[in-house]
């Protein structure tokens, strides 16, 4: 990749925004942040179904697979102690569903998605960028509170809905865009081709 | 003064908070020197990105990672040690449940039957303990707090002698390559060879504990280490997959001796924000943290 353009980003996102965006570019977001991972994933989708309304209208807002660890401070708000991503991949057999129906407009995780994902966002002007992984202390310094959770008591702490208001959120790479681009398929798939070479040249080693 | 178990608890209490929130020494300059030496401009801005995290942590005393991992446990109890195994043990679960009660800890233990959370970081075998006697009359607490998502790369190969070395070459480089960006690279690979399955997972987790860029003490085993490590970082993963030359920070090899039949081969990985320390404790109640971390002092992180 050549040098990266950098973005900063407002919620609630246009599509326009999303449109100007390229696998590659680094995104900054401020506003809000909503995180769920595969349990919520489950919930958000089986309330819609229901044909019942979400605690938040997730439209132009962005997605955080993240699981924090947070701690309640003695006037009972929620302190984030970490918050950086989880793995995306667990959430691919529904994420396209989630982007379709909920709206939102940017997904933020690790370790990027599949073509059904990169398929919906296509359709549905949305993108996938990657935080740093295990960067969970970085994260939470950049997350300004917490403004509502959600199913805390049914699904636990990892696992709830947590609404963050965040400021300068990043920097995130945008791994797949509206436009069909899917960066870690592409990157993958030259590793894969460069192992070939790598193994050949390692087993060499052995023969003499 | 003897060591009383109150005593011992507040002692590991403040171990577990230096291992969650203070990157080792080695682990924090194979990033930097990473940082300063990458050229591609992504892999640079995630390099960046770790080095930021480790500091705003250590400040901060967040945890490193959200993900604070399973706890794993090698602990070296001297015979003449005056407080026995099962009180350890127990000493350990009350200050890990403190730590996880407090916010530094992320409750990780699920049961998998029940779907339930236990929410201090106990359960059903865990923490993870190996015990190992020794002769005298201290304390010695190996700890690492195993992250999730790198065990992605987790791979176990019953392979047949004569395709033994083949097998494990070509076996690393699979997972690795498998795996791709899952367990947060740069990670440090651990590989081992020995009789059966559950010798060889275990060794390649334990050989985890060995700082970066020691070498093995045999020449073939350095050996094996060295070209592994070669291989892996012309692979192009790089830093979250973003390309460049460090996939990974090192390779550590370990082996047992193994049965004229069988040669198992275990690979297993940890992710940049490696969290491991160790411990020595007298029966004084003095204790000597042996590993480096990046710690507060004032108003500054240093190592120490």
């Amino acid at each position: 990749m050549a040098e990266a353009r950098v973005f900063h980003l407002k919620t609630p996102i246009s599509d326009e925004e999303i449109e100007k965006l390229r696998v590659g570019d680094i995104l900054y977001i401020t506003g809000i942040m909503v995180t769920a991972r595969d349990e919520a994933h489950k919930k958000i989708l089986e309330t819609l179904e229901k044909g019942e309304k979400l605690p938040i209208d997730l439209h132009g807002l962005v997605l955080y697979h993240c699981g924090p660890v947070v701690r309640k401070r003695p006037d009972g708000t929620w302190e984030v102690v970490a918050a950086g991503p989880t793995t995306s991949m667990r959430m691919e057999s529904v994420e396209a569903e989630f982007i379709e129906k909920t709206g939102v407009k940017v997904v933020v995780g690790k370790g990027g998605m599949g073509p059904r994902t990169a398929e919906a966002m296509k359709k549905h002007k949305a993108v996938y960028a990657v935080f740093t992984g295990g960067a969970g202390a970085l994260a939470a310094s950049r997350i300004k509170r917490v403004i509502d959770v959600y199913w805390l008591e049914e699904l636990g702490i990892p696992e709830a809905v947590w609404v963050f208001e965040v400021e300068e959120f990043g920097p995130l790479v945008v791994t797949i865009d509206a436009q069909g681009n899917n960066f870690y398929e592409e990157q993958m798939a030259k590793v894969r081709e460069r192992a070939e070479k790598v193994k050949e040249e390692l087993l060499s080693k052995l023969e003499h | 003064m003897s060591l009383s178990r109150e005593k011992l608890e507040e002692i590991f209490y403040n171990f577990i908070l230096t291992v969650a929130t203070g990157i080792p020494e080695d682990v924090y300059n194979a990033i930097r020197k990473a940082y300063e030496t990458e050229e591609n401009p992504v892999a640079k801005t995630q390099l960046k990105a770790i080095l930021e995290d480790m500091e705003v942590a250590c400040k901060e005393t967040r945890p490193i990672c959200q993900d604070t991992g399973t706890p794993y446990l090698w602990i070296e109890i001297g015979e003449e040690f005056p407080i026995k195994p099962l009180d350890v043990e127990e000493a350990f679960i009350a200050a890990l449940r403190r730590a996880t009660k407090e916010g530094y800890l992320r409750p990780n233990a699920v049961d998998p039957l029940y779907a339930k959370n236990s929410g201090d970081n106990t359960g059903r075998f865990i923490p993870w303990i190996h015990f190992e006697p020794k002769r005298g009359n201290e304390l010695k607490v190996n700890l690492m707090f195993k992250g999730g998502g790198s065990e992605a790369p987790s791979t176990l190969i019953m392979s047949t002698p004569l395709k033994g070395f083949e097998n494990l070459y070509k076996g690393v480089i699979d997972a690795i390559v498998r795996a791709g960006p899952l367990p947060c690279p740069p990670v440090i690979v651990g590989v081992a060879i020995g009789a059966g399955a559950d010798i060889v997972m275990s060794l390649a987790k334990k050989a985890l504990l060995r700082p970066i860029g020691e070498r093995h003490p045999d020449p073939k085993a350095a050996k094996i280490e060295e070209e592994l490590l070669e291989a892996i970082n012309k692979l192009g993963i790089g830093p979250h997959g973003f390309g460049g030359k460090y996939t990974a920070l090192d390779v550590k090899f370990e082996y047992a001796h193994r049965h004229p039949a069988t040669f198992a081969i275990g690979i297993i990985t940890s992710c940049w924000a490696t969290r491991r320390g160790s411990i020595k404790i007298s029966p004084d109640g003095s204790f000597q943290v042996l590993t480096r971390h990046l710690r507060r002092e004032g108003d500054k992180c240093v190592i120490k």
